[in-house]
């Protein structure tokens, strides 16, 4: 293409200057407002975690509270055993994602690299079964729980996810990206193929690992139908589940200012991980997105 | 666990002369650390993917209570499904939000895609501010929301009164609970469309606009001759995986409506859950997931028919 300035010249040729300046700031408003909404119900969320029971229940709605109420975060989490749901939801993630790093990129540098014989079929094999719905699993998985004794325990919840055909996908795929040579030289310098997966493989797949970790982190501490069908007891109790049986207390007046402080304290390790760890975030839906798709 | 391996192997007398030569040869340690490597991930996949799926079936074609040991009635518990009025009715909900919601959701992200895609300060910004209620889990998102769809104190009903609307009931209206669900449910959802749809953006030429530019196209003209076609395979992707992402939801029905009232958001994978856990008809629940199963596998299908219509440069793939 010959008209490699060709935004310049678009912008100067008929002086459109103004008139871009004007568009921009009609999109950063149509934007904001968009954003106001996106925000609101976490304002919300928050304001109302502050309140009063009386001034959570007064009309017309406040959005500043009269006074902080800092301990309805107190409150909320004494109200019922919030630190054994934590605690648990912080075992059961752990053990998630760091099973996953390392099952997943076993498996991948084996589809990536290693040749074999039925390699490939095993993995297309992988990847039909990516489409198969949870729903479908379900109930056979649950009754496998119920045989192994593992229902109520946190078992149930982790071992049947230590194992990922997404994740195993995403790693073969960034894996064979990365340029053989490396590998080669290591190889001739005797390295085995475990110390090679280790020292050379593993460093280089840093951006695939954070993705993985990323994702895993945040579907396995938001994780909900699968341990609500599996873990019953309150001692074994995720804080999805822990949060959910909160708020599904039904009396006259429901204490909703300590359920939104108990939302809040839950959702806010997502929101700052998810802020901290973006650009691997977008680069999972990226790449598993178009290049999964296509 | 009594899971034999080698039958898919061994169907061809070839191939266990070429493992032979695999483990024997110049190669027996590569073959040997690939096999090594991908076994702990493998074991896992049989027990807990393959096993339970082989299972289902079976499960489906009994009558099981989880008390007695299962009693296999064969179709049975489809001829049930057929007369069964809460059946079509979980259907027709869920056909009722995917039909409603994924339109609605993409057309939004495609727009907020497109006033994303330019070089701006603060885009960043604002596309972190999308995404956030994405990563939010559904469990506290349906909490807040039902809170804010409360008749006489929730925020929602308060901002309507504003423009002098008097809202309705939402979530315990008949006809208002599936659409408090499905605002819900594209609030929180429509983050990673949209960011999809933003990749494809990113990924067309500038070039593509400049020569339609010199030729005379107007805005409209390119959006209808350069931005669609070439977005046309991140719309595609993003249509087949909300389809099938809005047939699964679960969470936010539950958590917001609990399927009423009057089941008038009971979608089929909350029926199935209720069948299987609640009732304990393990059977008819598997049964039933077996049809939400085709139903995916059919838009999948039809969806990859229709692409050669209209996704550019679909046959080149």
């Amino acid at each position: 293409m010959s008209v490699a300035q060709g935004t310049e010249i678009r912008r100067t040729r008929f002086g459109q200057k103004e008139l871009l300046r004007l568009h921009d700031l009609l999109v950063y408003i149509v934007l904001s407002l968009v954003g106001i909404i996106f925000l609101l119900p976490f304002a919300w969320m928050v304001a109302n975690s502050l309140k009063t029971i009386k001034e959570i229940y007064r009309l017309p709605p406040t959005f500043i509270p009269d006074s902080l109420q800092f301990t309805n975060y107190i409150d909320a989490w004494t109200a019922t055993t919030f630190d054994r749901f934590f605690l648990n939801s912080v075992i059961v993630s752990a053990c998630i994602v760091l099973g996953q790093l390392f099952t997943a990129s076993l498996a991948g540098y084996s589809f990536a690299r290693l040749r074999y014989p039925g390699r490939d079929k095993i993995f297309l094999l992988y990847i039909s079964l990516l489409m198969v719905p949870f729903t479908v699993l379900m109930i056979p998985l649950y009754v496998q729980m119920r045989h192994f004794g593992w229902v109520n325990s946190l078992n149930a919840v982790i071992v049947p996810f230590l194992f990922t055909p997404w994740g195993t996908f995403l790693m073969r795929q960034f894996m064979v990206t990365i340029p053989r040579e490396l590998e080669d030289a290591a190889r001739i310098d005797g390295c085995g193929f475990f110390r090679t997966y280790a020292l050379i493989i593993l460093p280089l797949t840093k951006p695939a690992l954070a993705t993985l970790a990323l994702f895993t982190f945040l579907s396995s501490w938001n994780s909900f139908q699968w341990p609500l069908i599996v873990l019953g007891t309150p001692a074994v109790k995720t804080l999805p589940l822990g949060l959910y049986s909160f708020q599904a207390q039904s009396s006259m007046r429901t204490p909703w200012h300590l359920i939104m402080a108990a939302a809040t304290f839950v959702v806010l390790p997502i929101l700052v991980a998810f802020v901290v760890g973006q650009k691997y975030y977008v680069r999972g839906i990226v790449t598993s997105g178009i290049k999964g798709g296509g | 666990m009594t899971v034999k391996l080698a039958p898919a192997q061994a169907k061809r007398s070839g191939a266990f002369a070429e493992l032979t030569r695999a483990f024997t040869g110049l190669r027996r340690e590569e073959t040997l650390a690939g096999y090594l490597f991908l076994l702990p991930n493998f074991l896992g996949f049989i027990v807990f993917m393959l096993f339970p799926i082989c299972f289902a079936f079976y499960i489906m074609l009994t009558e099981w209570s989880l008390s007695k040991p299962p009693e296999f009635i064969g179709l049975k518990n489809f001829e049930v499904m057929l007369d069964d009025r809460l059946f079509w009715k979980s259907l027709s909900n869920s056909i009722y939000y995917t039909v409603v919601a994924v339109p609605t959701g993409i057309f939004i992200a495609f727009w907020l895609a497109l006033a994303l895609n330019r070089k701006m300060r603060g885009i960043i910004f604002f596309r972190t501010i999308y995404f956030l209620p994405q990563v939010t889990l559904t469990v506290a998102a349906a909490t807040i929301w039902r809170w804010m769809y409360q008749p006489n104190v929730g925020l929602i009903n308060y901002i309507l009164g504003l423009f002098g609307i008097d809202g309705p009931n939402w979530i315990h209206h008949t006809a208002w609970a599936m659409p408090a669900v499905i605002i819900m449910s594209n609030w929180q959802g429509i983050g990673s469309a949209m960011l999809i749809l933003l990749a494809g953006l990113q990924g067309i030429p500038e070039e593509y606009y400049e020569a339609a530019s010199i030729d005379g196209a107007n805005g409209w003209q390119r959006m209808r001759f350069v931005t669609l076609p070439m977005l046309s395979p991140a719309i595609f992707f993003v249509v087949v995986t909300s389809l099938i992402g809005a047939f699964q939801s679960f969470d936010q029905f539950l958590v917001l409506t609990n399927g009423g009232p009057a089941d008038a958001t009971t979608p089929l994978t909350l029926y199935i859950y209720n069948s299987a856990f609640k009732f304990l008809k393990m059977g008819y629940g598997a049964a039933l997931a077996a049809v939400l199963f085709v139903i995916i596998l059919i838009i999948t299908i039809v969806q990859w028919q229709l692409a050669r219509r209209w996704v550019f440069g679909f046959e080149d793939n």
